[in-house]
């Protein structure tokens, strides 16, 4: 357990010494800040319209904030984590593999799954500090409007697994390569992936359920509606399990291969 | 202390050492001697337990390498051949980090930090970002995490490349200073790096153990000549006689191992040292018309390896 915080204590204060950590929460901040933008600017303009018409009509439309604005936000913001997580963790065990600082950690007593999961829980904690700043967003429409708060608390417990799932990624390709641009792109790469074949899902059969079945997005969409299904977690805690597993495999093979 | 014990390890199709053997005591400082990629970081990388053998078996303090890793890693302090450290963070840190990992308590670790500053005599340079620092401070950097852990066992891997003149004695007395309570074994290729810090050597080349004696043995074998072997179709004692008289010639004796069969004798011709005598002795014993089966120069290899070890300091920046 001292081991395992040993390692996320240096990872982390390494992570936010480092501009790149500030560069990629300014980055993620800016462009979900720009769809927050939009997506306000177009709820009030069509809820202007709506009372426009109400007056005109006699009768009153609603127009719902989670659906108009929450949902397609915590979707957009699902996919720039996507983009920004292979940033935060192409450093995680390449940048130790390039600098010699992996002989130390595995010449020093402390086990491979310490060292995993120490590294994975610093990385994890820069990706939570970045959706903790854009927690703002439910708070400017709660103070403005008057949303429901348990779908949009949903919505972010979602981003959090999806984060880990994506950051387990990100861990094990940096642990494949001592380059950090390698581990960065392959982590897209792979994230991209799992994104996009989800759009085969669309279809009927067997095929197609498997597809949307592993689409790592797909299984976000019942927590932006504020169902809590426990076949997601169990598939984002599978997919973090594997990634866990295979990192562990990767180091050891490491070790056999000089 | 340390054990190796038929060590081979391959990297794919490469063998980078092959069979070794060799142990070290309790409280003895050995050198590791070898040219490069003679195969002593791999051996280092073995003893610590950072990657296993392809074969054979170490022991650290009793315990085996790769059943008992974690009881040898805290065991050890290891200076790896590039000193492994996070640029990032100050001297103290990165200390403070390395002793947490080696478990180190945490009301002990600012004591420790203390005492190894002190030893590696890093000064003020403890409160400085390791970024900043020079090759050789980044080395004691280096040896300071190492002994911070106070462990039984030191290895380091040529702990004086790189630096210069006065911090290579700086860091030679040290490392005879921990002598005292430590068992160190430490790799080099510079020659009379041995002589100044390690009570026995052991030599490596292509990844087999070419010779282990004291440094003041090994430096009287290197001075002593040269050996060939051969064998001929002829009764020893003539062999004996004639060609002992040769120029440069120092004895003869027949060398029982390896004789073989009725009427044929091998022979070994001692020489002086830098002198290759086979041309002469292959005249002789044509002249004399005995039958010549082999001829060839042996013990060269020590010498060979010794050419290409350093034997003079490098004056590095
Ligand atoms: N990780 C590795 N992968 C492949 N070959 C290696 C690796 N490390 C060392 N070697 C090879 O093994 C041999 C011994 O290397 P090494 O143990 O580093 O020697 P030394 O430390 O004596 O210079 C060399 O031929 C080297 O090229
Ligand atoms: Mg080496």
């Amino acid at each position: 357990m001292r081991n395992t915080w040993e390692i996320f204590k240096r990872d982390a204060r390494s992570y936010f010494s480092s501009p790149i950590a500030y560069v990629v929460i300014a980055l993620f901040i800016a462009i979900s800040g720009f769809f927050f933008y939009a997506l306000l600017s177009r709820f009030l303009n069509l809820q202007m319209q709506a009372m426009m018409q109400a007056q005109q009509m006699g009768r009153s439309i609603t127009i719902n904030v989670n659906q108009m604005m929450v949902r397609p936000l915590l979707g957009n913001m699902s996919i720039i984590a996507l983009f920004m997580i292979p940033m935060i963790t192409m450093r995680s065990f390449s940048e130790d593999k390039k600098s010699g600082t992996m002989e130390l950690l595995l010449t020093s007593p402390i086990s491979n799954t310490q060292l995993i999961v120490g590294k994975f829980a610093a990385a994890f904690a820069l990706y939570t500090s970045m959706v903790i700043i854009a927690l703002v967003y439910p708070v400017v429409l709660m103070i403005f409007g008057n949303p429901e708060i348990m779908p949009m608390l949903m919505g972010y417990l979602g981003l959090l697994l999806l984060g880990a799932a994506t950051v387990s990624v990100g861990v094990l390709i940096s642990s494949f390569t001592e380059n950090q641009i390698i581990a960065a792109v392959g982590t897209f790469a792979i994230m991209m992936l799992l994104w996009m074949i989800g759009w085969l899902g669309s279809g009927s059969g067997a095929f197609s359920e498997l597809a949307s079945y592993l689409s790592i997005i797909e299984h976000m969409d019942d927590f932006t509606k504020g169902v809590f299904d426990t076949a997601h977690l169990v598939y984002y805690a599978s997919f973090l399990f594997v990634a866990v597993f295979l990192t562990y495999q990767s180091i050891e093979s490491t070790k056999w291969r000089g | 202390m340390i054990e190796v014990q038929n060590v081979t390890k391959r990297y794919g199709q490469t063998l980078a050492v092959d069979d070794v053997s060799f142990t070290v005591e309790k409280g003895e400082i050995v050198g590791f001697l070898g040219p490069n990629a003679a195969g002593k970081t791999t051996t280092m990388r073995i003893i610590t337990s950072y990657m296993p053998a392809t074969a054979g078996k170490v022991k650290v303090a009793g315990y085996d390498v790769f059943e008992n890793a974690m009881e040898v890693k805290k065991r050890i302090g290891y200076l790896p051949e590039n000193p492994p450290l996070y640029l990032d963070m100050k001297v103290e840190d990165y200390l403070a980090f390395t002793a947490a990992i080696n478990g180190v308590d945490k009301s002990a670790i600012p004591r420790e930090i203390d005492r190894v500053v002190e030893l590696t005599t890093l000064g003020d340079m403890r409160y400085r970002l390791i970024r900043k620092l020079s090759k050789g401070f980044r080395q004691r950097v280096g040896l300071a995490q190492a002994l911070i852990h106070d462990p039984e066992v030191l290895v380091l891997d040529e702990p004086t490349v790189g630096l210069d003149p006065k911090q290579i004695i700086e860091v030679r007395d040290l490392i005879k200073e921990l002598g005292n309570d430590h068992t160190i074994i430490l790799s080099t290729h510079i020659l009379p790096e041995v002589s100044m810090t390690s009570e026995r050597v052991v030599i490596i080349n292509k990844g087999r153990i070419v010779a282990e004696d004291t440094p003041t043995n090994l430096m009287a074998s290197l001075k002593s000549g040269e050996t060939v072997q051969l064998q001929v179709e002829a009764p020893f004692d003539d062999v004996k006689a004639t060609l002992e008289t040769m120029d440069g010639v120092t004895s003869v004796s027949l060398d029982t191992e390896t004789s073989v069969g009725e009427n044929i004798c091998a022979v070994r011709v001692d020489s002086e040292p830098g002198k290759d005598i086979r041309k002469d002795v292959a005249r002789e014993v044509v002249n004399k018309n005995w039958g010549l089966l082999e001829l060839k120069q042996i013990s060269l290899t020590l010498e060979d390896i010794f050419l290409e070890l350093t034997t003079e300091e490098e004056v590095q920046a």
